[in-house]
């Protein structure tokens, strides 16, 4: 259903063992809230990014649950903090079951 | 709620409060990412009798509105940005051709944005940066023309005016464009609709106050293609002035039209000064 | 020109439409809450939640939880049609249970966050949020 669905992530390139980091993601997605009707009246059925998470090496930093109030191209920013080198991961769950993911590295000195 | 009209200049505008004005700070100063320093108030041109200061429209907004813009990972116009920068290098059209295969990187362009909409001597005719955009679509590409205030077109004009942020915006107002200016500046002077508004009776005598709960701006397009929070996604300045129109209760020109090319050069030429700031966020 | 029966009208008619956004019934914050807390009596402090007082446009409207210690975080817009906004679960590696994202608020109304705490109670914050009508919507 959404279309040019492009995700963003901003997460420093290193850090130091246990320093807190600040990550920020933002998803291009309309958001339709299922509350909206089109030119003819008809409810614009809801499509929407309705769980993200992230996780670094295979454990969670966080888990949220959408609801429709959220905004047009969703925006988080949250902290993490990062034992060793390794990977964040990065998923979105569409309504219509599209997945969209992005990975990034962090080496820890 | 409380209602008070204004009396300036002979115009009432009417400000009905629902909820109270948006503290904006006017005072305060836009360096995006760091590092790229925008001039967001500057001395009139010369050529603006009503103005003695000219501000972007970003010193208008709400805090949390004018933070959206300070940093490029904020500003979800720069998702669209994005989108362009990925078709810059898209090979389209008969002559089998990309934007880059003419200009190398879309950075190359910096200088553009601040100086559209200008004269193009081969074409004869005055340009928006739209139309120019679809000028090298269709002359040099061999490609389909976008539709104005389309969103592959906004896209690709947010691109370019990413890459000028910083850079004076400077729109010539005479020579082969001269009529043109005339043009814009009498329809910016025009009164329009049942509400018998003009550009100027908001705009350059009214900008600061409210209008309901609204906080008019001088509605330069320094900033444009905009993100409104309104609608999220970019919008073109033609098809802004066309909502500035319909909402004084006229009927208005359609986007693309000689008139709305006329205002659009003599609404930028109001900005010379500023900086090019697009694409931006705007409420 | 004068303000006149026209304007007033016109004036009049915005804000009738303004009043006629849908609001959920106090009944879906309520059910809302309960299927968060399971009923468990809700404590205050320990969780800050920072939004503006005035948003310039509802459709994007910044909001920040912060409830140091907690396992999750609801937050609910008590005046849209829907008031679920989102649930933020942290994890192990979450360096701070702190959190911000850009909420839609259908006018004015009241923005809650509610923690859950590791061991089962639950603390809440609140604070009204003014959505303005624009002026020219263009």
């Amino acid at each position: 259903m959404a279309e040019n669905v492009t995700p963003r992530v901003r997460v420093p390139r290193d850090a130091t063992a246990g320093e807190v980091i600040t990550i920020k993601t933002l998803i291009s997605h309309p958001m339709e809230s299922g509350q909206r009707k089109d030119g003819d009246g008809n409810v614009i059925p809801r499509s929407i990014i309705n769980r993200f998470t992230c996780t670094f090496n295979g454990e969670v930093v966080i888990d949220v649950t959408l609801e429709p109030a959220i905004s047009t191209n969703p925006y988080f920013e949250f902290e993490a903090v990062v034992p060793e080198s390794g990977t964040f991961a990065f998923t979105w769950y569409d309504d219509d079951g599209d997945v969209y993911t992005d990975t990034k590295e962090i080496a820890v000195s | 709620m409380y209602m008070k009209t204004l009396i300036k200049s002979g115009v009432a505008v009417i400000a009905l409060l629902a909820a109270g004005p948006v503290a904006a700070d006017e005072d305060a100063d836009l360096i995006i990412n760091d590092e790229i320093e925008i001039t967001v108030r500057a001395e009139a041109p010369a050529h603006v009798d009503g103005l003695r200061t000219i501000y972007s429209g970003w010193v208008f907004r709400a805090d949390e509105t004018q933070a959206l813009q300070m940093d490029d990972f904020e500003n979800p116009a720069m998702l669209f940005a994005d989108e362009a920068r990925e078709k810059w290098t898209r090979v389209e059209g008969s002559a089998e051709k990309s934007c880059a295969d003419c200009h190398g990187e879309p950075e190359s362009l910096a200088d553009a944005r601040g100086t559209y909409p200008k004269w193009n001597d081969q074409a004869q005719e005055v340009r928006t940066l739209a139309m120019q955009v679809n000028g090298c679509r269709t002359e040099q590409m061999g490609a389909e023309a976008w539709k104005y205030d389309s969103a592959e077109l906004l896209n690709m004009e947010a691109l370019l005016s990413s890459v000028a942020r910083g850079n004076p915006v400077n729109v010539a107002i005479d020579g082969p464009v001269a009529a043109t200016f005339e043009l814009g500046k009498e329809i910016y002077y025009s009164r329009f609709g049942q509400l018998d508004l003009s550009c100027a009776n908001c705009h350059e005598e009214n900008y600061g106050n409210n209008i309901r709960a609204d906080h008019l701006s001088q509605g330069q397009i320094n900033g444009f293609p905009t993100y409104r929070l309104k609608n999220a996604r970019l919008n073109g300045a033609q098809t802004r002035f066309r909502g500035c129109i319909r909402d004084t209760r006229a009927e208005t020109y359609a986007v693309g039209s000689e008139e709305f090319i006329a205002l659009e050069l003599y609404v930028a030429s109001r900005g010379n000064g500023l900086s090019v700031e697009g694409p931006s966020v705007r409420n | 020109m004068k303000l006149t029966r026209r304007h007033t009208l016109m004036l009049a008619m915005g804000s009738a439409a303004a009043a006629m956004l849908p609001m959920a019934s106090f009944g879906a914050t309520e059910d809302a809450i309960a299927a968060f807390t399971g009923g468990a009596e809700i404590g205050a402090g320990g969780i800050t939640l920072t939004a503006p007082e005035i948003a310039e446009n509802g459709n994007t409207v910044p909001i920040e939880v912060n409830a140091p210690g907690a396992a999750a975080i609801l937050v609910l817009a008590a005046g849209n049609p829907t008031p679920a906004v989102a649930t933020f679960n942290f994890g192990p590696l979450a360096a701070t249970q702190h959190a911000s994202t850009r909420v839609r608020l259908a006018g004015t109304q009241d923005v809650i966050a509610i923690a859950r705490m590791p061991d089962g109670s639950f603390v809440q914050a609140k604070q009204e949020v003014k959505v303005t009508i624009g002026g020219c919507g263009g």
